[in-house]
């Protein structure tokens, strides 16, 4: 069993304070709780009040390019800037680096021994924008083939095996 | 390291176009705490009393609280201090939102701005990066269209700029620097600030804000955040809906108005309408308000929703705090919906949101009693709420009648003449005031209104029940988990009151009322030092912080080491100074008395002897100036100082004589008085 940790977001219940972004910086700094800097926070509220878009976004994966695209979405008629729901610490936004060595954050749900009954920006949010809850996942036991495997396998479909054999062969003397 | 604060103040002269960081003395921190505190020390230190609110030598001061920016929850308050155009004595005026922390975040406590600028600029701080940029394609802007001008231009969306609108360019003594969510608006700074050709100030920051003990200052900080929550979950019982929550008064989300319709005036100050509040009118104002307010609102790091966005077919979308959603509403003797358009309006254009629907009020009266006439107020509208509209746009522009009123009721009613001064009946020490005209004199709020340094009782009214609990068990009951009160002496207060002889005026008596008042003053104080939101901390009844945890979380923010004792002496130190910048300008025991006819029966001997009692608790004299001693055991030798240089003391001696003689004469006419027609 796998146990899969989600905080659920409202964007119709967020009301701004950014008390998730404080309190972030604050737990991930050290000594723990010795700073706060919202822009360490590992969550940000990307926010604009005029057009009642309010939308806390929860640091992701770093990637090293930026998309090749981007999209617009209009939900309930309002229209919310491209990447607004995007995690990605990403090379075409300031957000989720570290304001002094500019490497990517992430949030980690504030992982921590003994464990915290919910992470942190959760128990702050007293407006319940952010809501935690933990679900045990079953694992897959059938083994599902690789991507190498799946790869390997359409060229043999294409070439043949034995070609596909003598190109590995020349490849590896190589 | 320094603590909570960041040390640094900036200095900017805008005559010079000069821009200077100056680290701050550690020692004042220890005196004045932050804020309002050092704000006071440094006006004190500056400005003498010989400069006037316009001249370029006066200072404008933002400063952010210091325990702004820290994960202490609420603490976002931003504290303007400068000389008002209208009171001509200190002024200061606290806006929430998130100035001061993004200010801490850049790297500073405060701005000092001082001179003025030949042509309107605004300041763009950006961590160790300061300009003073061109603003001239601001000129004229609504408050939130800068903001957004300003936010785009430098494209940093995440700016949080403070501005003046049309009315603090155009010098409106009660103009206000706005801020989307909050605002700063009383005393006319918004005035000062376009004085100086200071169109905005915006802020970017991404530092640290350090604190000394850092386990124990989080967990003081977790245990004020569920004391929130348990407050939330358990109002207060047998109060009316609109106290029995912590927050500013919940404006935007409650829709029960009985106790503000009728308890305060409508009109110039004028009615109450105990009646107005029916099932009608809740069920129709319900419907405006549910179709206005589209999202509840906060300021940083407070999970208390005081403010709304608005949305107004007509307006568009704008921010509303708390309670000028019923000042307009009220004093045009109009509805809601009408208090959702004009509010608007008038933030776009930058006025104080408690000034202005009553300076227009004021208006309105001395048109219909001819003193204005059609000649000041060319094509002035029949309808009540079209009147509103053209007083607002004549004033924002000092435009005909227009220029008079924009100096507020007091100097305005003065230059009308012709009778104008009696429809001044609402100001005290030329500030207008809430307009509640109550029955009998109320010894408490007497006390605060006339002494009060804010000159406005909205900030130094606070966590005692404004009616008594009318059975002894609830009486009980509600002291029961009354952890915030700095003696047990003071619950007998709530104990007692309500019990037969226990009725204003002569309860409660002013040994008691002075107790009373020092404390809910000392929050006050210490709020303003902090910056923490008094929606938490003063103003509501059982409030997260009190005098009981606030000196464990300085502590443990700044490193200091202060303990209840301390910090009671600190607030008094600020209070004290803040005094003393008035009676330096001029402020003595005569201007502290709130209107005639504030009560309906008023008692001057009480009232004398409230005053006398008042002052010898603060150790002050007659006059209300703080005596030697006093200043020495605060650590303000320098003040009396000044005093004896400047002749303050010997002055005293020869008014003491005067107001004796005086008061023996008046003594029969003030028994005999009572109510007025």
């Amino acid at each position: 069993m796998k146990k899969v940790k989600v905080i659920k977001i409202d964007v119709d219940k967020c009301n701004g304070c950014r008390a998730c972004e404080a309190v972030c910086s604050a737990f991930h700094a050290a000594p723990k709780y010795s700073s706060t800097n919202p822009e360490r926070s590992r969550i940000r509220v990307l926010f604009d009040p005029l057009r009642d878009i309010y939308v806390p976004v929860l640091a992701g994966e770093y990637t090293e390019a930026e998309c090749n695209g981007r999209n617009l979405y209009t939900i309930d008629g309002k229209t919310y800037d491209e990447c607004s729901f995007c995690r990605a610490s990403c090379p075409s936004r300031d957000l989720f680096k570290d304001p002094d060595s500019d490497l990517p954050l992430k949030c980690d749900m504030c992982e921590e021994e003994p464990p915290l009954e919910e992470p942190l920006c959760v128990q702050w949010c007293l407006s319940d924008a952010l809501t935690y809850e933990e679900r045990e996942e079953e694992e897959e036991e059938e083994e599902k083939p690789g991507e190498m495997e799946i790869g390997l396998e359409s060229l043999v479909k294409k070439h043949g095996l034995k070609k596909v054999k003598d190109s590995l062969a020349r490849l590896a003397k190589e | 390291m320094r603590f909570a604060e960041t040390g640094i103040n900036l200095e900017i002269d805008l005559s010079r176009g000069s821009i200077e960081k100056e680290g701050t003395d550690p020692g004042l921190t220890e005196l004045h705490l932050g804020g309002l505190g050092t704000n006071a020390r440094i006006l004190w230190d500056r400005v003498p009393p010989e400069t006037k609110p316009f001249d370029p030598e006066n200072l404008l001061i933002f400063s952010a609280g210091i325990l702004a920016g820290t994960p202490a929850p609420g603490a976002n308050r931003t504290i303007i201090s400068t000389f008002s155009p209208q009171t001509l004595l200190m002024a200061y005026s606290i806006m929430g939102g998130f100035w001061a922390p993004e200010l801490k975040f850049a790297g500073y406590d405060k701005v000092v701005i001082r001179g003025k600028s030949p042509e309107l600029v605004y300041l763009w701080i950006h961590n160790d990066k300061i300009e003073i940029r061109d603003a001239s394609h601001l000129k004229g802007k609504g408050s939130m269209e800068t903001a957004e001008l300003i936010r785009r231009e430098l494209q940093e969306p995440k700016a949080q700029v403070a501005t003046i609108g049309l009315a603090g360019e155009n010098r409106v003594y009660f103009a206000s620097i706005e801020q989307g969510r909050s605002s700063a608006s009383r005393g006319g700074i918004g005035a000062v600030m376009g004085d100086k050709g200071l169109k905005a100030i915006a802020v970017r920051g991404t530092k640290d804000v350090n604190i000394a003990q850092p386990a124990e200052f989080f967990e003081l900080c977790t245990e004020v955040l569920k004391y929130i929550q348990h407050r939330g979950e358990n109002p207060i019982k047998g109060v009316p809906p609109i106290l029995a929550g912590l927050g500013s008064p919940q404006e935007m989300s409650l829709h029960d108005e009985q106790w503000h319709t009728a308890s305060f005036a409508w009109g110039n100050a004028r009615e109450r309408r105990r009646d107005f509040w029916n099932e009608e009118v809740e069920a129709q104002w319900k419907e405006i308000q549910d179709k206005s307010v589209e999202r509840l609102i906060s300021c940083y790091n407070c999970p208390m929703k005081c403010g709304g966005i608005i949305t107004h077919p007509k307006l568009g979308r704008y921010m509303m705090k708390c309670y000028s959603k019923l000042t307009y509403t009220m004093a045009a003797m109009s509805d809601l919906d009408f208090g959702f358009r004009i509010a608007g309006l008038a933030q776009e254009y930058g006025v104080d949101g408690y000034t202005t629907p009553q300076v227009m009020a004021f208006a309105v009266e001395l048109y219909e009693a001819g003193i204005l006439t059609d000649k000041d107020m060319p094509e002035f509208p029949a309808d009540n709420e079209e009147r509103f509209f053209y007083l607002l746009e004549k004033i924002v522009r000092r435009e005909g009648i227009g220029d008079v009123l924009a100096d507020g009721v007091y100097w305005a009613a003065r230059k009308i003449g012709k009778g104008a001064e009696a429809y001044d009946h609402n100001t005290i020490k030329k500030h207008e005031q809430i307009p509640i005209k109550l029955g009998t004199l109320n010894p408490i709020y007497f006390l605060m209104w006339s002494t009060g340094e804010k000159i406005n009782i909205t900030q130094i009214e606070g966590q005692i029940p404004q009616a008594p609990f009318p059975t002894k068990e609830e009486r009980e009951e509600f002291v029961k988990d009354w952890i915030q009160v700095p003696k047990e002496e003071i619950k007998d207060f709530v104990l007692n009151w309500g019990e037969p002889g226990t009725a204003f005026p002569n309860f409660p008596t002013p040994e008691a009322t002075c107790e009373l008042v020092e404390w809910q003053e000392t929050m006050h104080y210490i709020d303003d030092a902090t910056g923490i939101c008094a929606g938490l901390s003063s103003f509501p009844i059982k409030p997260p912080y009190h005098i009981h945890n606030l000196p464990k979380l300085i502590s443990s923010a700044t490193g200091m080491d202060i303990d209840e004792a301390k910090l009671w002496q600190i607030a008094r130190r600020n209070r004290t100074l803040i005094r003393a910048i008035n009676v330096r300008r001029g402020m003595r025991r005569a201007d502290e008395k709130p209107p005639e006819d504030h009560w309906k029966r008023r008692f001057p001997e009480i009232e004398a002897k409230l005053l006398d009692e008042y002052y010898k608790f603060k150790g002050w004299n007659n006059e209300g100036i703080p005596t030697k001693e006093t200043l020495q055991e605060l650590g303000l030798d320098y003040v009396s100082q000044d005093f004896e240089q400047r002749g303050v003391y010997k002055e005293k001696k020869a008014r003491a004589a005067k107001s004796e003689a005086k008061a023996v004469k008046s003594q029969k006419p003030a028994t005999k008085k009572g109510p007025k027609k």
